[in-house]
């Protein structure tokens, strides 16, 4: 083993116009973003199509996905160290670059679509020790901190010895991080579709695929940028990994839905997500069970592997996964509070009344320069430092098994 | 703004008076004697936690089509419709119009506000303690830490609360509000600590709106809610709202 | 951030500069001549610290005869010419942050008029 950690060697980036092409492109997304941000702030939230119905908007939609796919990024990093599967290893330093890129797009989108944002001051200095909203805060610079220190005893060649404990640190931390997210939903004790005890591990489940098929692109993307060859063998590995959490999540998202379907107060709002809920119902059959489910589990699981198929799967479940979130996030908004049950309600406020939402340019920029606020970090610490080894063959991250194959 | 200029001030070291700011109020403004202090706190009352504000809303008084309520508290708060769509402006208070789905088909009206919880789900998910219940029950928005996230309004099963969407000009000085923040019914606290009774009430032609201390079993809102069968709205959620209904 | 480190930045080189020359006088003319809630120097020096100690105590506790108070300060120190503290060089809080370069939000919801009445509930 400890030969075989000697064996890889750890490089930049080499190709320069890939380097630049895909760090202007981000560029100019982050920067579309940021002028989206002065743009709100300057004219206020008019401007979007939020409202005090549709609280949370587009912008949400993004942040949130980034941050529960930040968690499940560090899939790869986890299996390594804390599942000791040493062929992962060499692999593990993006898998934190990258956990540590989408959590920072994430909250930046978040932090951007305040009201407020010039007081983001008070939010690191005054708390409130009930608010999921304020342990959130700790969660995410916690998570920065260790994940930090985490890759840095990755790529320390002194500090490795650490590298476990600080592994099993960060699992352990993602857990309780994702749980945090799903839980800023799971408190809302008015708000009908997000009232289930399942909302908190169905957004940890979601997170090891939404995370785990973006570090396969990611990792795909890095190899044919520099040419370096990616193993056979890992590649079916991390696509097998893939399959499996899509089938949980898929299996959480159904017990979901079903354990709601049990509980008669809430047969409303499953009614509407599930069969009349207009674009709501067809984002959720089409795209979150559709195209982010079963299209990637037919194309995983199918016999035989190729590239291209995977990279389509990963896709689609990125898809799915935006997909999932607006229904979850907007369509849970959609529902009308039922203030007087038993009762029509009508008001100036829409009481009673299926709201709708028509998000603006702006907010689809803020959300998108997150993203690209996310690619851009990963891009410029893959060129400034050595995050990913020069071969990424099967022979190179795991000699023993390569041997066993050629008997 | 506030928090930074602490921090700012703090850090520059300009001034040593304000570095100590927790410290206490006669360490932070050293212009203050405590004799001062003492006086002013001799004459002024403040929030009593003996005290809760309340509200009784007969609903079988309140009539249909009649927004006296409402117009009056846009008059108090300034409150004027905004630019952008309906949704987007604020509603300190509204009137739902209410029909039985079975049975009779009974019509009902009533006023809708801020239920002035004593357990507002509000200020438990406020991240920055923006959200607060003053010590005579009145819940509000300090819109001085408010950084507009919204998790309220999110988390109010009454939707009584309202974003700020757009710079506003004509506030009353009374009635401090701004863009980017959220704010909601403040049952008129600035008259309320004068003595007198919210707008709202003051306003209602048809005596259906009562305003007074829960606690004090003297005053006339305490005993109609010992006498009179009256109920919490979403009483299930064990919010145990301040205003009350009579009717429903 | 950039926001929080060009204004700390700016602070840093304006408030030395304010330290030197002293701290600036406003031309003062006010609705309400007479005296003000304390001496002018102590005034100059701690009106920020005041005027913060009395808003969490009126917002928080409910605490409304203090002699500090915003609305108290605007009552006094409007201008004669368009009863504001606010509009230009010769009304009283601005034309001394303004030549202090410190940059207030209290007027995006404060009323900067004295006596002002608003209209409201045009609907
Ligand atoms: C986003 C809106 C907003 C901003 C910005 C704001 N305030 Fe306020 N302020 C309020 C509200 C609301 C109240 C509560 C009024 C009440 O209860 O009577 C208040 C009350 C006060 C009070 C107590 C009432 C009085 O007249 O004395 C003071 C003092 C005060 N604010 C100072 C400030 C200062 C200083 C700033 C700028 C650094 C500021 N505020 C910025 C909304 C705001
Ligand atoms: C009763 C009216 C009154 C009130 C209330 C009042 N002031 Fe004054 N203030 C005055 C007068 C008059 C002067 C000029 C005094 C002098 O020059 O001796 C003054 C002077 C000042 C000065 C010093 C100006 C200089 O000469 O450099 C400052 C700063 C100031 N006031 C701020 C405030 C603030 C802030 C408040 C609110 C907390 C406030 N004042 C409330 C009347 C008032
Ligand atoms: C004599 C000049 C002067 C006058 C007049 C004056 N200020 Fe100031 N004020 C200052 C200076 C200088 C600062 C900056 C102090 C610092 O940052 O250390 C300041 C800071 C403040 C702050 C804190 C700003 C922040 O960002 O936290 C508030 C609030 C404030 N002033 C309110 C007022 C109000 C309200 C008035 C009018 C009634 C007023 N001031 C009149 C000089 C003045």
């Amino acid at each position: 083993m400890a030969a075989n950690a000697n064996l890889v060697v750890y490089r930049e980036l080499a190709n320069k116009r890939a380097f630049w092409l895909i760090f202007f492109l981000c560029g100019l997304f982050v920067a579309g973003g940021f002028l989206a941000h002065l743009t709100m702030e300057h004219h206020g939230h008019v401007i979007t199509g939020m409202d005090n119905r549709i609280v949370w908007g587009l912008p949400h939609v993004f942040a949130v996905f980034l941050i529960v796919a930040a968690s499940g990024a560090l899939n790869v990093a986890s299996t390594a160290s804390v599942f000791g599967k040493s062929i992962y290893k060499p692999l593990a330093p993006l898998s934190g670059l990258l956990s540590l890129a989408l959590l920072t797009g994430g909250l930046t989108v978040l932090m951007l679509d305040l009201g407020r944002s010039d007081r983001i001051i008070v939010a690191a200095t005054e708390y409130n020790f009930k608010s999921i909203f304020a342990w959130n805060v700790f969660l995410y610079t916690g998570f920065f901190a260790i994940v930090g220190a985490y890759l840095w005893t990755m790529m320390e060649r002194r500090m490795n010895a650490f590298t476990k404990p600080l592994g099993v640190a960060a699992f352990i931390w993602r857990l309780v991080l994702t749980t945090g997210t799903g839980s800023i939903f799971g408190f809302l004790i008015a708000r009908e579709a997000y009232q289930s005890a399942l909302l908190a591990p169905m957004f940890i489940s979601l997170s090891l695929s939404y995370g785990s098929a973006i570090y396969l692109l990611t990792l795909s993307a890095a190899s044919a940028i520099d040419g370096r060859p990616l193993g056979e063998a890992i590649v079916r590995r991390l696509k097998n990994l893939l399959a499996t959490f899509v089938a949980a999540a898929l299996y959480f998202v159904a017990v979901f839905h079903l354990t709601n379907l049990y509980f008669t107060r809430n047969h409303g709002v499953e009614n509407f997500i599930l069969l009349d809920g207009g674009i709501f119902t067809g984002l959720f059959w089409l795209g979150q069970v559709g195209i982010g489910s079963v299209l990637p589990l037919i194309l995983l699981l199918a016999p035989g592997v190729s590239r291209y198929r995977i990279l389509i799967a990963c896709s689609a479940i990125v898809i799915g996964g935006f997909c999932q979130m607006y229904v979850t996030i907007i369509g849970g908004q959609a529902w009308p509070l039922d203030l007087f049950p038993g009762f029509l309600a009508s008001s100036s406020f829409f009481d009673g009344e299926i709201h709708g939402y028509a998000p603006s340019i702006w907010e689809a920029l803020l959300g998108l320069g997150g993203v690209a606020l996310a690619g851009a970090i990963v891009i410029v610490a893959l060129k400034l430092l050595r995050f990913l080894p020069e071969r990424m063959d099967d022979a190179t991250l795991d000699p023993s098994h390569a041997k066993a194959n050629a008997k | 703004m506030s928090e930074v200029t602490t921090s700012r001030r703090a850090f520059i070291g300009i001034s040593a008076t304000a570095a100590a700011a927790t410290a206490g109020f006669v360490a932070l403004a050293p212009g203050v004697k405590l004799m001062d202090l003492a006086q002013a706190h001799a004459d002024s009352k403040g929030a009593s936690s003996k005290v809760r504000w309340g509200m009784l809303i007969d609903t079988t008084k309140c009539a249909t089509g009649c927004s006296d309520c409402v117009s009056a508290c846009a008059r108090e708060n300034a409150i004027e419709p905004g630019s952008g769509r309906p949704a987007q402006s604020s509603q300190w208070i509204r009137k739902i119009e209410l029909k039985e789905k079975k049975g009779g088909h009974r019509e009902l009206s009533l006023p809708m506000l801020c239920q002035h919880c004593a357990n507002p789900p509000c200020v438990d998910v406020c991240p920055t303690g923006a959200s607060f219940q003053r010590a005579d029950g009145i819940v509000l928005v300090d819109r001085h830490i408010c950084i507009g996230c919204r998790y309220c309004v999110m988390a109010c099963p009454y939707q009584a609360r309202s974003f700020v969407h757009e710079p506003l000009h004509n506030q009353n000085p009374e009635v401090p509000r701004g863009q980017g923040c959220v704010e909601s019914c403040t049952l008129c606290v600035h008259r309320v600590d004068k003595g007198e009774s919210p707008a709202c009430v003051e306003s209602c032609t048809h005596q259906a709106m009562l305003f007074g201390d829960l606690n004090n079993p003297q005053s006339e809102i305490a005993q109609r809610v010992a006498t009179v069968a009256s109920s919490q709205i979403r009483a299930d959620l064990r919010l145990d709202p301040g205003v009350r209904y009579q009717g429903i | 951030m950039l926001r929080l480190a060009a204004l700390v930045l700016i602070t840093l080189a304006l408030s030395a500069a304010v330290n030197a020359a002293g701290v600036p006088r406003p031309v003062i003319d006010i609705a309400k001549p007479g005296q003000c809630i304390d001496t002018p120097e102590v005034m100059r020096r701690t009106h920020m610290d005041l005027l913060k100690h009395q808003r969490d105590k009126t917002m928080r506790e409910g605490e409304r005869h203090s002699k500090v108070s915003l609305n108290g300060c605007i009552e006094c120190h409007a201008s004669k010419q368009n009863g504001s503290v606010l509009g230009g060089p010769d009304n009283f809080c601005q034309g001394c942050h303004s030549y202090a370069a410190v940059k207030l939000d209290c007027f995006e919801c404060h009323q900067p008029k004295a006596g002002y009445k608003a209209a409201g509930g045009k609907r």
